[in-house]
């Protein structure tokens, strides 16, 4: 079973994430932040990594940042997912190793698509 | 609603654009008329009838017709379709025509996400076929359909289905809350209303026809025909999509499924020599 890694500050969010991932049979981890998020990677790199972008602590691009100088960091597929909507911040992410790009809202149609397009189901 | 202003409705549905209405659809008839009967001033879907039984009133007819067809589409649906058109039609039918025009035609475009994914594909595969150029005409029945295909503007909702976040960023630019496609591979495609019960010769020679979910809601004697006049626009070596849930089989013999391509069709071999001695 693959695992995913959902990053969001949003209780409700990683819940509304977490259900629709295991449904596409992903094991899920969550994390409030970045910082959680990169602790949680140094202690096991998932396949795949849901990600926010505005949040406390450690926000989603500086994770990224750091995540991809980690051993093993540049493996997981990361997927925004955030209310961040314009091209600057989309064109950044991509540049700093996302594959793919949630806008909020989303639903299980278009999670499901988004990592069905970049090879995780 | 009475059972004889459903029976109308059916009969100018059918008349209209081949819909076919089932049994039992109230429901549906309810859901997509209840916004036309507001708009219109009417108290409610069975006044809109009742009112369309008794006065002439070409508008409205068009307003409901709109409404009860399915307009149901997004970028790159089924992909299937538009993988196989990159891997396996442009480049056969880029080594048989070696340059100029390759004609497809998107019969029943909607809001244009069918023709734009084609224009999107074509983009990226031209430095492989340099000398080809696609020339894609779209065609749908509804006028709030092509107004909006023409626009080539769309939701944040609408841009994330099937739609790969590269191919966004690379041919989309924001304008408030929505997403326009970019003016070049909007002008790289022309827009045209047309009714599929009509005669179809005035669409001319095609090389690749997209007649995707569509005939499922026409009769069998609709299908027959908006098939066999395909077929006869059709160039021998094209081809022809239909939905995943759509055949010839039992329709027409003037088609073949291409085998190990689900939804894929080919001229059948007996027209498609006629074709070739004609041109021989």
């Amino acid at each position: 079973m693959k695992t995913c890694l959902v990053v969001d500050d949003s209780r409700v969010i990683r819940k509304v994430a977490r259900r629709i991932l295991e449904n596409l049979q992903f094991e899920v981890a969550e994390a409030n932040d970045g910082a959680e998020a990169l602790k949680s990677c140094k202690e096991k790199m998932p396949a795949a990594i849901l990600l926010d972008w505005n949040m406390p602590v450690m926000d989603g691009i500086t994770f990224l940042r750091a995540l991809r100088k980690e051993d093993g960091g540049k493996a997981p597929i990361v997927v925004f997912c955030t209310t961040e909507n314009d091209l600057a911040h989309i064109t950044e992410a991509l540049t700093e190793g996302a594959s793919e790009y949630i806008m909020k809202p989303f639903d299980g149609e278009i999670l499901e698509a988004k990592f069905s397009e970049v090879g995780l189901l | 609603m009475t059972p004889e202003d459903i029976e109308h409705l059916a009969a100018t549905l059918k008349a209209r654009s081949g819909l076919i209405l089932g049994s039992d659809k109230t429901y549906l008839i309810e859901s997509r008329l209840s916004p036309v009967a507001r708009r219109e001033g009417f108290a409610n879907v069975s006044a809109l009838l009742s009112a369309l039984r008794t006065k002439r009133d070409e508008k409205l007819m068009a307003s409901v017709t709109d409404a009860m067809t399915t307009n149901e589409t997004f970028f790159f649906r089924d992909k299937a379709p538009f993988d196989q058109f990159k891997s396996d039609i442009l480049p056969a039918l880029a080594k048989a025509r070696l340059s100029g025009d390759l004609k497809v035609w998107c019969a029943a475009c909607s809001t244009g996400q069918e023709p734009y994914s084609l224009a999107m594909l074509m983009d990226e595969a031209k430095p492989q076929f340099p000398r080809i150029n696609l020339d894609i005409l779209a065609t749908d029945i509804s006028d709030r359909c092509l107004e909006k295909a023409q626009a080539g503007l769309y939701t944040q909702f609408e841009v994330q289905r099937g739609l790969p976040i590269t191919m966004m960023v690379k041919h989309f630019e924001k304008v408030d809350e929505m997403w326009r496609i970019s003016p070049k591979l909007r002008s790289s495609i022309r827009f045209k209303k047309l009714n599929l019960l009509e005669d179809l010769r005035s669409v001319g020679r095609q090389d690749v026809i997209y007649c995707r979910n569509v005939l499922i809601y026409f009769d069998i004697e609709t299908k027959k025909r908006v098939l066999e006049q395909m077929a006869t626009l059709l160039a021998d070596d094209g081809c022809l999509f239909l939905g995943a849930a759509e055949t010839v089989l039992g329709i027409t013999d003037a088609f073949k499924p291409m085998p190990g391509m689900r939804g894929l069709y080919i001229k059948n071999a007996a027209s498609a020599q006629t074709g070739a001695r004609r041109t021989a």
